[in-house]
């Protein structure tokens, strides 16, 4: 880039296709009168901040600590997760799975982007993506690997296929060392990764390869 | 009908390189956010559902399929379902010119206040189904290989396998039926398959796993000698 152009007020890249093509749909809806500015401005600015993955993490910590909410949660997800107000679409009927010393959950949509609105916000781009839908039931250890994410050899993996509209979460293994901390600080703690079944949790400062032998 | 929506098991498709979970935004792009708001208002019109929604870009050729990010398979079967159900004819696409309005249609756009009140409500698909269930949990069930047109939720990798019910989930609104417009109730049920079964491999050791798909009982059959109840 010239200096010129650095300073040129006007200039910027031309915007592409897509954002033309949506952008004149967008016209054409509101002045047909289907949908409304002020409505798609709302829908985004629920699903960019106030739907998202804090919401499962307080479902999280809240099981760690509550041992009726948890037992709750495990039996009835959907009327445990709504007492705390996570209610809405893509999250009408929910079903929570526990990961344990010898069972490691994980979650996918292999036919589409099914996933838990509620209480995970809306998909990241791997979820979504061909080779995660792909892989997933095919080969989840190689897909755990590529997050970084080793299980002992003992651990059996159970993968959660969302064909309906069962809406899954994976309630993740509460790290050691984190004895008598308060929900809020637990919460801090769980990743949106972790929920999916991509990941385990680890404390900061945790090797997250753990004790794995050195080769 | 299969499509390449339907991803389970295919091979050859790269590393999933995922991005950083503390730095990946919600959209990545003005026109994705767009685009996912005009479907979701576009949707509670009521002119179609979630499985018209979904079967609307599923029916793309599956070449654009994969090659489409997933917001551009989003815009793709919005356009499609608002030229089929006449909300938008061929002609304003192109001119991009209203010619008629919403009013017409007897239509009125989502507004903004009754968003709480609907999307962070949600909508049940959980039914009265007038039959019984056909199986408990404990069946063993084969799933059909014979439902090969229209929408279906039966991924490919799974059909004409065996496996074992774990979980009857209630009825639900029957996904393949509602894709065709006709909200039915059947039976629901989770389903675990074996990995050593879908994939018919040994597995080396330790490395065999489970695999729980919904299926409704449409999509199951008996395995020889047990009887349905």
């Amino acid at each position: 880039m010239t200096s010129d152009d650095h300073h040129s007020h006007d200039h910027t890249e031309p915007p592409d296709s897509l954002t033309l093509k949506v952008k004149a749909l967008e016209s054409l809806l509101v002045e047909k009168g289907l949908v409304s500015e002020e409505t798609l401005d709302a829908l985004i600015e629920t699903y960019e901040h106030k739907v998202g993955p804090r919401n499962g993490s307080h479902v999280v910590a809240k099981a760690w600590t509550d041992p009726e909410f948890k037992a709750w949660l495990l039996k009835d997800a959907t009327g445990a997760i709504a007492s705390l107000g996570f209610t809405g679409r893509q999250g009408e009927h929910m079903q929570v799975v526990e990961n344990t010393d010898t069972v490691h959950n994980l979650v996918v949509c292999t036919l589409c982007s099914c996933y838990p609105w509620p209480v995970l916000g809306l998909p990241p781009v791997w979820y979504k993506s061909a080779p995660y839908r792909a892989r997933a039931v095919r080969d989840p250890r190689g897909v755990l690997a590529e997050f970084g994410t080793q299980l002992d050899g003992d651990v059996r993996i159970e993968v959660w296929d969302s064909t309906a509209e069962m809406r899954y979460l994976v309630l993740p293994q509460r790290p050691m060392g984190t004895e008598g901390w308060p929900e809020e600080k637990l919460a801090d703690l769980v990743t949106r990764n972790s929920m999916i079944g991509v990941e385990k949790i680890s404390l900061p400062g945790d090797d997250p390869s753990g004790d794995r032998e050195v080769l | 009908m299969r499509g390449s929506h339907d991803l389970g098991g295919l091979e050859g498709l790269g590393p999933i390189s995922p991005e950083a979970e503390s730095c990946e935004p919600v959209f990545h792009a003005d026109w994705e956010k767009r685009i996912f708001a005009l479907t979701l208002a576009a949707g509670f019109l009521g002119q179609w559902n979630l499985d018209e929604s979904r079967h609307a870009r599923e029916r793309q050729s599956p070449d654009d399929y994969l090659r489409h990010s997933y917001y551009e398979n989003w815009w793709v079967g919005l356009k499609t379902l608002l030229l089929e159900k006449g909300l938008v004819s061929e002609e304003e696409f192109d001119s991009r010119e209203p010619r008629f309005q919403a009013s017409s249609l007897e239509l009125s756009a989502l507004q903004a206040e009754d968003i709480a009140g609907i999307i962070l409500k949600g909508s049940s698909v959980e039914m009265q189904a007038e039959k019984a269930p056909g199986f408990r949990v404990g069946d063993q069930v084969k799933v059909r290989q014979d439902i090969t047109t229209g929408h279906t939720r039966i991924p490919t990798y799974v059909r004409g396998r065996v496996g074992i019910i774990e979980r009857h989930h209630g009825a639900h609104v029957f996904a393949d039926r509602n894709a065709l417009g006709r909200r039915e109730a059947e039976h629901l049920y989770s389903i675990r398959f074996l990995s050593r079964e879908i994939w018919r491999e040994e597995p080396e050791e330790n490395a065999d796993f489970g695999v729980r798909v919904d299926l409704w009982e449409p999509h199951l059959e008996e395995v020889g000698g047990v009887a349905r109840k």
